[in-house]
């Protein structure tokens, strides 16, 4: 239980990084686009900050979920940080996100507390959705997060949707809907790239490709497993980007989503990523080699980067235990808040049905009765 | 006072509801150029244009769910599915999101949709196309269904349903479409209804009949037949499945001592049931006999003529069912005396 810890030596790290070179020459070389050398330090720190946050809080909610703190399913983002953090970045704070059920780094990076997305995570009152969502839905209007979703793929209509309301009342906000890559089988994909498309609506559809669904293989759950080339058969523009490497995310998404608020058109952006444990925090992911896991760890988005900082001279040993010391505190204090945050009350049960309260609803607990006597 | 049929009063309150309000559109399969399957869209794209009446691809899923993402954002959307048969390829939006998403995010967002759908057999539609599964969504916390019966009804229903910040279902009905009723008021000025008020629409003593959309006209059709042979029945109509009027229903069975409850669904886990088991728990001391059933036969229902009317619930079928309650009753009450 728990994800690998970021790597405390830079030396180990070093050998990890040797070996996905050797096994990944594409993704290394893609690793040093002119991009990546015309991002400023600081922003770069930024990013690796962002995902060694998201690093320390998913291993802290692990072990919450260990200790029964944390209820229902939790599924991490261990392994995605590079993704998510790509990704986010390249969103202006007015433009909306919806997500799939993975979705913690997510919050985290769309501007939300730690504390408030751990006390969701604990199913308190001062979580993100109160309390009523859990790991897999939470939502915050003022971060234009609409919702992480459990059921998967139902986010993707309502994204188009979403951008058919920017589009209507004529903003310039952009939509970006994830999508693990199980959800490229679904028919609302079909349904919403070709709503998109017709309509010309801004919305960037990503999916994140990590090769599995929970246990299934993409080129089992694919005819065509490289899913950015589906945006063809919508006449929409679309590229796959290495997910391991921040700065070829974050220059992607950027692409996709300044062409999605110029041009008012759907964008589809494959984003390879990684999974480094099971599909949620129970799988102990038995379906995979203990070659498999080796090599996952060795390409660690994480390490990879902390390694190139190091190289770069922009982070060193010392830079990065601070950094460190600094997000563990974050998440710890996240932590002990939720732990001391209060339940909802079970009066408040039935606040959430309806919108415009009705006549006639039931507000009975299971043994009342239908007629109070 | 006007009289107009159901179909122009739909078409009328959507006119004047998106007259009223820039954040009301339309979308849905062929209400645009084709002016809608059953013309409720009539001269809607011409007067507001694409942007106002959106055609959509034939992908119930993704344009249901579509609405519900644009009323996210606080679009009014009115959605509308051919028939209620195909909502259920929209299943997985209705009811995993749109009568989710304001209680799941903690009420941080609502959805302030409308989905206009007609149900209802009798036309040789065959299995597929003549279902009456508004029973989906009224079991589902979070949608509102309701079933308007007349044009006026269905135009304050209408104004109500879009004014609302919640998912509606807003149940129409094949045999209706052309039927006539008075108007209280000229369309823009007809009053929001309330959402989830029964209504008693023809009163009486002896036997309630409960019924909504098609068969409370049939209800009211049989109370007439049966008045002439003295026999009084009070017809309510519930007009809203969710949240459902239970009061006004017990209350009736109150005054009348038995009840018939005639539905267009199936019986086994009908509206029916719902219906019998409230108004056994609230007028258990006032019942004189059996809460009776009237519904469609439980088979998918076939094509051929016969065999469809035999499957279908009648006027004819309603009278045998409140004949034999009432004969019911006269029995219990005879034991009682002796």
């Amino acid at each position: 239980m728990g994800g690998d810890p970021a790597p405390r030596t830079l030396a180990r790290k070093k050998n990890a990084m040797a070996e996905t070179t050797k096994a990944k020459p594409a993704r290394a070389r893609k690793a040093r686009t002119p991009a990546r050398r015309t991002t400023d330090a600081a922003t770069l720190v930024a990013y690796y900050r962002q995902m060694l946050l998201i690093r320390r809080f998913e291993e802290r909610a692990a072990r919450a979920y260990t200790e029964a703190k944390i209820g229902g399913y939790c599924h991490l983002n261990l392994g995605e940080e590079a993704t998510v953090v790509g990704l986010m970045s390249a969103l202006r704070p007015t433009d909306y996100l919806f997500t799939n059920y993975r979705e913690h780094g997510y919050a985290l990076s769309k501007g939300i507390e730690p504390r408030r997305v751990m006390a969701e995570l604990y199913g308190r009152s001062t979580g993100v959705s109160k309390g009523w969502g859990g790991s897999m839905h939470m939502f915050d209007a003022e971060a234009r997060l609409l919702g992480g979703y459990g059921i998967v793929g139902g986010q993707l209509p309502l994204a188009t949707g979403a951008a058919l309301a920017v589009s209507y009342k004529g903003g310039d906000d952009v939509v970006m809907c994830h999508m693990g890559e199980g959800t490229a089988a679904i028919g609302a994909f079909h349904e919403s790239l070709n709503m998109a498309a017709l309509w010309n609506l801004p919305v960037v559809f990503v999916i994140i490709n990590n090769g599995l669904g929970m246990g299934t293989t993409v080129e089992n759950s694919a005819a065509e497993p490289e899913l950015w080339r589906r945006g063809s058969a919508y006449r929409m523009e679309s590229a796959r980007v290495d997910g391991n490497d921040v700065v070829a995310v974050h220059e992607a998404a950027k692409l996709a989503v300044e062409r999605a608020r110029k041009e008012s058109k759907p964008y589809l952006l494959e984003a390879t990523s990684l999974r480094l444990k099971g599909h949620s925090v129970v799988d102990p992911a038995r379906y995979r080699s203990k070659e498999e896991k080796e090599a996952l760890k060795a390409a660690d988005p994480l390490a990879r980067m902390a390694l190139e900082l190091e190289e770069a001279g922009v982070l060193n040993l010392e830079d990065h235990e601070k950094l460190d010391a600094e997000v563990t505190a974050e998440v710890e204090d996240a932590a002990a808040f939720a732990d001391q945050s209060p339940h909802p009350d079970v009066s408040t049960l039935f606040d959430y049905t309806y919108a415009t309260p009705v006549e006639g609803e039931l507000r009975r607990l299971p043994a009342d009765p239908v007629f109070q006597a | 006072m006007a009289t107009t049929s159901y179909r122009q009063a739909l078409r009328e309150t959507l006119r004047a509801e998106m007259l009223r309000d820039e954040n009301v559109f339309l979308l849905g399969e062929e209400i645009g150029v084709f002016e809608g399957s059953y013309k409720i869209t009539e001269g809607l794209l011409k007067e507001f244009g694409p942007r106002r009446v959106r055609d959509t691809p034939i992908a119930e899923e993704g344009f249901v769910g579509a609405a519900i993402g644009a009323a996210m954002l606080g679009l009014r959307p009115v959605v509308e599915i051919m028939t209620i048969n195909f909502s259920l390829l929209a299943l997985d939006q209705i009811v995993n999101h749109a009568a989710k998403i304001y209680g799941m995010f903690g009420g941080q967002a609502s959805v302030p949709m409308v989905i206009r759908t007609p149900g209802g057999g009798g036309q040789q539609l065959g299995a597929t196309h003549s279902q009456n599964v508004e029973l989906f969504y009224s079991f589902i916390p979070g949608l509102k269904v309701l079933a308007p019966s007349t044009p006026a009804e269905a135009s304050a229903m209408l104004k109500a349903a879009i004014r609302d910040d919640d998912p509606v279902l807003f149940l129409e009905n094949l045999a209706l479409y052309n039927t006539k009723g008075e108007l209280p008021a000229d369309i823009p000025d007809i009053e929001p209804a309330v959402i989830g008020r029964a209504a008693v629409t023809r009163p009486g003593t002896d036997i309630t009949i409960v019924a909504y959309s098609r068969m409370a006209h049939v209800a009211t059709e049989v109370a007439e037949t049966l008045a002439a042979e003295g026999i009084s029945a009070e017809v309510v109509d519930l007009r809203s499945l969710r949240p459902l009027d239970r009061q006004t229903v017990v209350d009736s069975v109150r005054r009348t001592g038995c009840a018939v409850v005639a539905e267009d669904d199936w019986l086994t886990y009908g509206i029916g049931a719902e219906i019998a088991a409230s108004i056994q728990e609230g007028a258990f001391d006032w019942l004189d006999a059996p809460v009776r059933r009237v519904a469609m036969a439980e088979v998918p229902l076939p094509y051929s003529k016969p065999l469809e009317l035999a499957a279908l619930p009648s006027a004819d079928s309603l009278i045998t069912a409140v004949r034999e309650t009432l004969r019911a009753r006269g029995r219990r009450l005879q034991e009682t005396v002796r």
